[in-house]
Parts: C-alpha cells; sequence; structure tokens
C-alpha cells in the first residue's frame, strides 16, 4: 500500500481521539482491529510499530494483504500468551462490551501495555434511558445497533460503571474524552454524571496506578 | 548459467549444483561430517547490488528446486508457477528467489542415491540419518557459497514451513521476515504414524533389497507407490476428494466385481503413485519422512516453543487452512502463542477452504493477497526498492 493510499483512508471521530492519545512511534496492540483501519493510520500518521488482533478471519486477511501484522485471535482467550509490558499502548475500541470476561481483559491490557485506550459505548445515556422509559423495548441507537438478540454487546456497561471498575482494579484514567451525539467531542470531562447522562462513547486513556 | 528461450519463463533463471563442504564439513545432528556435499538449486531474478532481496523457498517433503520452471523429468510445470514471476507475489522484478534440493533429496542435493566417497557404492541405507536443522545448515552454506548474509524472507510449505522456523530459530540475524505456511514445530504423533506407513510400504517391498536396490539395477516401485497414495489421501480432505470424485466410476458403468480400479478414486491415486515413482527416490523418502519425525523445535529449547524464537526480531507471518487435517489449524496457533510470548512480529492468517493440506499449491486468492501483502509490507520496512 502506497503512503497515499493511507493517508487518504477516512478515519471516524473515535479512531481520531484514540490517535491522538497515542504517542508517536511507540509499539502498540490493536485488539479487535477489524481490517486494520485504525492500525493503517496510526502506522502513516504516527509511525507506530503496531500489531493487530481480530477474530473475523476474513477480515484478518485483508489487514495482512494491505501489509499490517495482524493476528486472528480471540481477546477472551490469546491476551494471556503476551509477555508483560509488550507494548507502550494496548487499544481496544469499542470491544470491552462485547468480550465474555471484560473484567479479566481489562487487567491484561494493563499488564500488555503501560498504556491502555478503551473506548465503550454509554449504556447510560441519555436517549437509551428515554427509550427503554417511554417504549419499554430495548433501545437502539447508531452505536448500540443491534436488537437485543443478536448484539455483540452481551456485557453493556455505562461510562460510570467502567470507572467504577477502574477504581476496583487499581488503574487510574488518564485523560478522558466524550463524545455526543453528531460525533462532538463534549465539554463535560468524562466522569461525572453530565457525562454519564449525555455522553454516547467514551474513550479513556488508562494506565496502572 | 542463465537460460532464458522464449518459451520459457519470463524471467532469469539458474540452474546450477554448487559442491559445498570442501573446506569445513557439514556437522550433522547424528554426529556424522558429511563433505564435500552437492547442493542442487535453482534461481530466478537478480540479486540487488547490496544483496538484500533473496527470498529462500525451501520445498516440501516431495518437492524440489523446479519451483517456476518445467520439472526435468516429468515436464510438468514448476510445482509453485502461479506464486512467481513478474508482477506474481514472489514477484521477480524485485526478489532474487531461491530454492534448493534438500539434503537427502534425489534431485541434485547429496543423497542416499548417491555415491559414497568412501565405498565408490550408492550410499543406501548407510546414508547419514538428516534432520530438518542439518537441511537448514546445507541452506546456509549455500547462502555463503552465493556471498548472501540475510535473507529478506525465507518461505515454505509443510515441511518447507518446518525449515523455515528453523531458519528463524537458528539463524535469527540472517532472517528479516519469515513465512511459515500449513506447517508446525513438531511433527505430531498422527504424522508420524503415515510417514512409518509410507516407510513401511517401502521397505515391504522386495525389490527394496534392504536399501540395496541400487546396486541390483531395480527399484521398489510398488512400494514406493503406496507410500504415495496413502500420504497423498492426507494432503487432501475428505470434502476435496467428495467434490472431486465422490462415488464415479472410472471407465465402466457398473461395478466389475473384482479388483480393478473401478472408482475414480482409485484411479487417481494409482496414478498419484505411479508417476511419482518416476521421479522420486524410494530412500530419499525414508531419510526426508525421517527428518520430518525428528523436528521438534521446543524440544531442542528446553521444552518451551517460545525460547527457540527469543529475541528474534524476524517478522512472521503464519498462514493455515481450515481443512487441514495434516498440519491443523491448532498446531499454527501454538507456534503464533509462543511467538507472542516473545512479543515478536507476527502476523497469523487461516485460510479458509476445503483442498486441504495441498492448498497452499493451489489456486486460493486470499492466499496469495496474503502472501503478497505480507510481502510488500515487509519490503517496506526493510527498505526495498520497487
Amino acid at each position: 500500500m502506497s503512503a497515499a493510499e493511507i493517508q487518504s483512508a477516512p478515519i471516524g471521530i473515535e479512531l481520531r481521539l484514540i490517535a491522538e492519545m497515542v504517542a508517536a512511534e511507540s509499539r502498540i496492540l490493536d485488539i479487535g482491529c477489524g481490517d486494520g483501519e485504525l492500525l493503517k493510520y496510526l502506522t502513516a500518521h504516527k509511525r507506530v510499530d503496531g500489531r493487530g488482533i481480530e477474530l473475523d478471519p476474513a477480515q484478518v486477511a485483508r489487514a495482512v494483504a494491505h501489509g499490517l501484522s495482524v493476528i486472528q485471535g480471540d481477546a477472551d482467550t490469546d491476551l494471556k500468551d503476551f509477555p508483560d509490558r509488550a507494548f507502550d499502548y494496548v487499544i481496544l475500541s469499542q470491544t470491552l462490551p462485547a468480550l465474555r470476561r471484560p473484567r479479566e481483559v481489562l487487567e491484561h491490557l494493563l499488564r500488555i501495555g503501560r498504556h491502555a485506550i478503551v473506548s465503550i459505548p454509554n449504556l447510560a445515556y441519555w436517549r437509551l434511558r428515554w427509550r427503554l422509559m417511554t417504549r419499554g423495548r430495548v433501545p437502539m441507537t447508531r452505536v448500540f445497533r443491534d436488537p437485543w438478540y443478536s448484539t455483540p454487546i452481551i456485557h453493556p456497561c455505562s461510562i460510570e460503571d467502567f470507572l467504577s471498575l477502574c477504581g476496583d482494579l487499581g488503574i487510574r484514567v488518564e485523560r478522558s474524552e466524550v463524545l455526543t451525539r453528531d460525533g462532538r467531542q463534549s465539554r463535560f470531562a468524562a466522569s461525572g454524571a453530565w457525562a454519564n447522562l449525555f455522553g454516547e462513547l467514551a474513550v479513556f486513556l488508562l494506565a496502572r496506578r | 548459467m542463465d537460460r532464458e528461450s522464449p518459451r520459457g519463463p519470463a524471467f532469469p533463471v539458474a540452474d546450477a549444483v554448487a559442491s559445498l563442504g570442501r573446506e569445513r564439513k557439514l556437522r550433522l545432528d547424528c554426529g556424522v561430517e558429511l563433505g564435500p556435499y552437492a547442493v542442487g538449486y535453482q534461481t530466478y531474478g537478480r540479486l540487488a547490488p547490496d544483496r538484500n532481496n533473496a527470498i529462500l523457498i525451501c520445498h516440501a517433503l516431495t518437492g524440489d528446486q523446479y519451483v517456476a520452471t518445467d520439472h526435468p523429468i516429468t515436464g510438468k510445470p514448476g510445482w509453485w508457477i502461479d506464486m512467481i514471476g513478474p508482477g506474481r507475489p514472489l514477484d521477480t522484478d524485485r526478489y532474487f528467489v531461491i530454492c534448493a534440493n534438500v539434503l537427502g533429496g534425489c534431485m541434485g542435493s547429496t543423497g542416499p542415491k548417491d555415491i559414497d566417497p568412501a565405498t565408490g557404492k550408492p550410499w543406501g541405507l548407510s546414508f547419514p540419518v538428516i534432520t530438518i536443522g542439518d537441511m537448514v545448515r546445507a541452506q546456509a552454506m549455500l547462502l555463503d557459497h552465493l556471498g548472501i548474509d540475510q535473507l529478506f524472507c525465507v518461505i515454505g510449505g509443510s515441511m518447507g514451513g518446518m525449515q523455515v522456523l528453523q531458519w528463524a530459530s537458528a539463524y535469527p540475524a540472517r532472517v528479516f521476515a519469515a513465512i511459515c505456511i500449513a506447517a508446525s514445530a513438531r511433527h505430531s504423533a498422527q504424522n508420524i504414524a503415515f510417514n512409518e506407513v509410507g516407510r513401511q510400504a517401502i521397505m515391504a517391498d522386495p525389490e527394496w533389497r534392504g536399501g540395496d536396490y541400487h546396486s541390483h539395477g531395480v527399484k521398489p516401485a510398488a512400494g514406493l507407490a503406496v507410500a504415495r497414495m496413502a500420504a497423498h489421501i492426507t494432503y487432501l480432505s475428505e470434502a476435496a476428494l467428495h467434490r472431486k470424485f465422490g462415488r464415479n466410476l472410472q471407465d465402466r458403468d457398473q461395478l466389475s466385481f473384482g479388483f480393478e480400479a473401478d472408482f475414480q478414486v482409485e484411479s487417481y491415486l494409482r496414478h498419484q503413485g505411479s508417476s511419482f515413482v518416476e521421479r522420486f527416490d524410494a530412500n530419499s523418502y525414508l531419510y526426508i519422512t525421517r527428518a520430518m519425525d525428528y523436528f521438534d523445535l521446543a524440544a531442542e529449547h528446553g521444552g518451551v516453543l517460545a525460547n527457540a524464537f527469543k529475541d528474534t526480531r524476524t517478522r512472521y507471518c503464519i498462514v493455515s487452512f481450515t481443512s487441514d487435517w495434516l498440519f491443523p489449524t491448532r498446531e499454527s496457533k501454538e507456534l503464533v502463542r509462543a511467538l507472542n510470548g516473545v512479543a515478536a512480529n507476527v502476523s497469523f492468517v487461516e485460510i479458509e477452504t476445503d483442498k486441504g493440506h495441498d492448498a497452499f499449491l493451489l489456486d486460493e486468492p486470499q492466499f496469495e493477497a496474503t502472501i503478497r501483502g505480507f510481502l510488500a509490507g515487509a519490503a517496506e520496512h526493510r527498505g526495498l526498492g520497487r
């Protein structure tokens, strides 16, 4: 792939926020990297030494065919194979609530990486609350895309839930960004009731305390 | 010697035999010192002035160095012709591609059918037992002979994949990138068992003559054919056999109520067996299958596979196929686990196919795209020009 192709790759605001948190020329592991969109972007713009893990074989093949270092694997089972502090950043974009053991995975992220960057869809987002209250049905939005019977989000959580788990695990939040609807960055810090109500998605830069 | 004919391949080809181990003998794992010895090889494309664009292909059990040119005995096209050439994944406009016949083979490298200089007679079973490590040491001496310090990439499937792992483990500084396809870091009990069936078929043939058939001017064709037939089944999959043959009858409308090749699948296997004996030496088959059986990379490193790759800087690409039951994905995953354990730069792809172990030799677009992309990415990191 040429540099021009890499640079023209479109990248969403969430991925751009993640990219902002990554220091240039660092070692990163992107878990649930799909076909490697973020890895491509980070390689081109931050000159990182990037690796990826992806469950779907077809997406892995596409990523490797683009020259990226990606392995087919399962975040729930395969992270234990990595040594401590193998990476500067371990990235988990919107994948945590889709895992069978999110708590164990979160611990692994901060064992393998000096930092972890985790984004989560916020179950306590006000539109979700409102729809559940007024309609009495499991709400669907752009972030919670699928109906209850086929959603990959088997462990949904709110921003407050996530922060509370981080507290329990001795994980420090170094930086947080909240995205409101329309993908705008919120002015509210991602801790607190306002963020938990108005944030649709949150991105956290984490480290061990 | 270059030979470029209008009917030949569209890239420079060299077909040669190197005589090695004259000053410094090859010390084999079994303790024997071998030398001088021959290594038959072919090269495609041109070595760059700074000698950084070499790709070594390691062939499988019954493969040879005729990767991209017609086979001198069978006349059939090279076994990986679709992968090599201008614009192909192993692009001869960009890379210098080398493939050497393995030590113990029968296509130009020293093996049991050659004359033992000590006795003036064919080695036969007095040829020393060789290992995957020995094969790789012989290849490393060939590279010394060619003046190549570091390979841009070493690539191989099946037993070729074992050699790739051995290369990366034994010569980490000489391997920039490694592609291990449909292979394993150790031969499984089931695979040793299949190899033993093949060896017993050969040795049960009276014409084998205790391995000394060359002196008697005969060969154990029937035994070697049966060995090939049994092995060939393991290279396919139930689904592929069913798709290709089903229960279709061969040249007849009804069952013969005898033991002719009633079924197409029988006829196919008999053909595989009889054409194989034309080009392959039975004793080589014994020796090379033995080398595969002995391969266990973890055992050489205190039982911990990750130790075989400690401090590795090589970029790895591991490929497996869903329907491969000879070297199943599970074994590739074990390898990936070990490489992750040392935080190696590794890609791993399992290709969806029903073609079984032999899928790496067949037209699989996703496989081809994977190899092409991995090499392109590695070339960028190596700073190879286009």
